[in-house]
C-alpha cells in the first residue's frame, strides 16, 4: 500500500426498521415469503393509490436518531426521488430530501484503545425497492425477474461524515452502528438477509492536503469483511491510479467477493439526475418535544453504557467490555452468567476467548449457539470445586458447545472428573516416592528436575487425571518428610 | 427564458421519451413559454417565506403498524405484460 496518500471514507447505511407492517401500506414486512406474496395496490405502485405513513415507523427513527446522538428535526417531509428501474414500481422512491428527520449526530469507535469520534450527517427515512432476481446465467439470460415484497418496507438511510482513514476504523463504525441500532431495538440488523445494509465512499489524498479527493462509491457490501476488503482494495486502486498519473472518476463500483476486486459500474447513463420535490400524497411531519421527550425516556442502556457499568462493577477491561457488549445477545449471556457464577473476570475470559473462538469457526451469532449461560455456570463451578482441570474444561466446553449437553453428563460420560481427594493421591504418591530412592536423593540434593519426574509418574498413573495443584502440594510435604 | 434543444434531449431522456426533431424544435418553444410564464413569479419578494411543503395545513396522518392482508398474487400479477413463477418478467438490466 502506498505511503503517501491518506485514506478518507464516509458510509451510507440501509437499516430496515422493525416494524411489522411495511411503510406506507399494511402489507408484512416478513422475511422469506413467497415472490409476490406481501404485495397491494400501493407497494406495487398502482395508479391512484394514496400512501398513509406507519406511525411506528417515526417512533423508530427517532429513537435511533437520539441513540445516535442526533438533532431530531420539528418538521420535515417525504420528497419523490425520480429514477426508471423495474424495482420501483412508480418510478420514483418516497425518501427525504432537503429536511431528514435526523441530522448532526455522531458515535464513538475503539480501535487498540484509540478513540475516535465519527460523525453522522443525517438519517432520513425511505423505502425499500423490490428486488430483481436474474433467471439463469447473468450473462446470457436476457430477462430478470421482480419480486416486490420488499417494496414499501421501511428504512432509515444514515449517512456518515467522511471520517474515517482507514478499513479498519469502517468496520468498527459499522459494527458500532450494528450494537447501537440492535440495543435500541430499532432493526434486526441481519446483513444476509439485507436488513442492515452498506455503501462504502472511498478517496484518497497526499498527506496534508485539505481537500477531498474524487470518491467512487462502493455497492454489494454484504458482510463486515467484504465491507473491509472492498476499501483496502479500492484505495490501492486509486493510489496505484494517481501514481501512474491518471484521474479517478467519481463511479458506482461494485464488490465482487470472490475475485476481491471493485468493478465499475457506470451506464451509458448520464449523471443522475433524481429532480426530488415534495411528494404531494403525504403530509409533512411536525414531531413535538414532548413526543422526542417520551421515546428518550423509553430508550434502554445503550452500548456505551452498558460497557461502562462492566467496567466500573466488575472492573473489565474497555477492549473486554467493548466486545461483550457487541450485541444485547452477548450482553445478556454475560450478565446471565454472571448472575449464576459470579466471577466476571473469569465469565469474561471464556466469552472472549473459548466462545468466540467457536462462534467464528461455525460463523454464527450467540444467541444460537447450543451453550447456554446456566451451563457455562455449571461448567466454571466445576473447575472452581475442582472437579475438572482448566485444560480439562476447554475440551468440555468444545464438547458442550457441539452437542448442547451438560457438562457434569460430559465430564462423567467421558471419564474425565480430577481426582482431587487427597485420599486417593496420597497412597499413590507414597507408593511412587517409595519405589524411587535413587531420584528422591536427587531432589534432596537440590535437584528440581526430580520434583518434576514424581509429577510425570503421578500423572501418568492416574491418565492425567489428578488435581495438579493438590498433587504438587502432596508431593512437596510427602518429599520434604524424606 | 429559452430552453435549448440540449435541456430538452435531457429531460426526455430522463422521462424516457423518444423525440424527432420537430418534436424538439416544438417543445423547446412550449416549455420555454411555460416556464417564462411561470417566471413571474419571481417578480415576488419572498424574502422570510417558507417554502410550502404540502399545499394543505395539515400535518402527521398516520396508521397504525398493523398487518392486513395482502393482495392476492394473481390479482397483483394480472396486468403484468409477462410473468414467471410468480413474478415480473422484465428485459435484464445489468
Ligand atoms: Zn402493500
Amino acid at each position: 500500500m502506498s505511503r503517501d496518500y491518506e485514506i478518507v471514507v464516509g458510509l451510507e447505511v440501509h437499516a430496515e426498521l422493525k416494524t411489522a407492517s411495511k411503510i406506507f401500506c399494511a402489507c408484512s414486512t416478513a422475511f422469506g415469503a413467497e415472490p409476490n406474496t406481501q404485495v397491494c395496490p400501493v407497494c406495487s405502485g398502482f395508479p391512484g393509490t394514496l400512501p398513509v405513513l406507519n406511525e411506528k415507523v417515526v417512533d423508530l427513527a427517532i429513537k435511533t436518531g437520539l441513540a445516535l446522538n442526533c438533532e431530531i428535526a420539528q418538521f420535515c417531509k417525504f420528497d419523490r426521488k425520480n429514477y426508471f428501474y423495474p424495482d420501483l414500481p412508480k418510478a420514483y422512491q418516497i425518501s427525504q430530501y432537503d429536511l431528514p428527520i435526523c441530522k448532526g449526530g455522531y458515535l464513538e469507535i475503539d480501535l487498540d484503545g484509540e478513540k475516535t469520534r465519527i460523525g453522522i450527517t443525517r438519517a432520513h427515512l425511505e423505502e425499500d425497492a423490490g428486488k430483481l432476481v436474474h433467471q439463469g446465467d447473468i450473462t446470457t439470460t436476457p430477462f430478470s425477474l421482480v419480486d416486490l415484497n420488499r417494496s414499501g418496507v421501511p428504512l432509515l438511510e444514515i449517512v456518515s461524515e467522511p471520517d474515517m482513514r482507514n478499513a479498519q476504523q469502517a468496520r468498527a463504525y459499522m459494527e458500532k452502528l450494528r450494537s447501537i441500532l440492535l440495543f435500541a431495538g430499532v432493526s434486526d440488523c441481519k446483513m444476509q438477509e439485507g436488513s442492515l445494509r452498506c455503501d462504502a465512499n472511498v478517496s484518497v489524498r497526499p498527506w496534508g492536503q485539505k481537500e477531498l479527493g474524487t470518491r467512487t462509491e462502493i455497492k454489494n457490501l454484504n458482510s463486515f469483511r467484504a465491507l473491509e476488503r472492498a476499501i483496502e482494495y479500492e484505495a490501492k486502486r486509486q493510489m496505484d491510479a494517481l501514481e501512474d498519473g491518471e484521474t479517478i472518476i467519481q463511479e458506482t463500483r461494485t464488490w465482487d467477493e470472490e475475485k476481491g476486486v471493485t468493478r465499475s459500474m457506470r451506464s451509458k447513463e448520464e449523471a443522475h439526475d433524481y429532480r426530488y420535490f415534495p411528494d404531494p400524497d403525504l403530509t409533512p411531519l411536525r414531531i413535538s418535544k414532548e413526543w422526542i421527550e417520551q421515546i428518550k425516556a423509553s430508550l434502554p442502556e445503550l452500548p456505551d453504557q452498558a460497557g461502562q457499568r462492566l467496567i466500573e462493577e466488575y472492573g473489565l477491561s474497555e477492549y473486554d467490555a467493548a466486545q461483550i457488549t457487541i450485541s444485547p445477545q452477548s450482553l445478556d449471556f454475560f450478565d446471565q452468567s454472571v448472575a449464576l457464577f459470579p466471577d466476571a473476570k473469569t465469565v469474561s475470559n471464556w466469552m472472549m476467548g473459548d466462545l468466540n473462538r467457536l462462534l467464528k469457526q461455525q460463523n454464527i451469532e450467540i444467541e444460537e449457539c447450543l451453550v447456554r449461560p446456566a451451563a457455562l455456570a455449571e461448567m466454571l463451578k466445576l473447575v472452581k470445586n475442582g472437579t475438572i482441570s482448566g485444560k480439562m474444561a476447554k475440551t468440555v466446553f468444545e464438547e458442550m458447545f457441539l452437542t448442547g449437553r451438560d457438562p457434569a453428563e460430559i465430564v462423567k460420560e467421558k471419564g474425565m472428573a480430577q481426582i482431587s481427594d487427597i485420599d486417593s493421591l496420597a497412597p499413590l504418591i507414597d507408593e511412587i516416592v517409595e519405589k524411587n530412592p535413587k531420584v528422591v536423593q536427587d531432589f534432596k540434593n537440590g535437584k528440581e528436575k526430580a520434583f518434576g519426574f514424581f509429577i510425570g509418574q503421578i500423572m501418568k498413573a492416574t491418565r492425567g487425571q489428578a488435581n495438579p495443584e493438590l498433587v504438587n502440594q502432596l508431593l512437596r510435604k510427602r518429599l520434604n518428610k524424606e | 427564458m429559452a430552453l435549448t434543444i440540449k435541456e430538452v434531449e435531457h429531460v426526455a431522456l430522463l422521462a424516457r421519451l423518444e423525440l424527432d426533431d420537430f418534436e424538439k424544435e416544438l417543445f423547446a418553444q412550449q416549455l420555454s413559454s411555460i416556464l417564462e410564464y411561470v417566471d413571474k413569479l419571481n417578480e415576488l419578494d419572498t424574502d422570510g417565506v417558507e417554502p410550502l411543503a404540502h399545499i394543505l395545513p395539515i400535518y402527521n396522518i398516520f396508521r397504525k403498524d398493523e398487518v392486513k392482508p395482502s393482495s392476492s398474487r394473481e390479482e397483483i400479477l394480472a396486468n403484468a405484460p409477462l410473468v414467471e413463477i410468480g413474478q415480473y418478467k422484465v428485459p435484464k438490466i445489468m
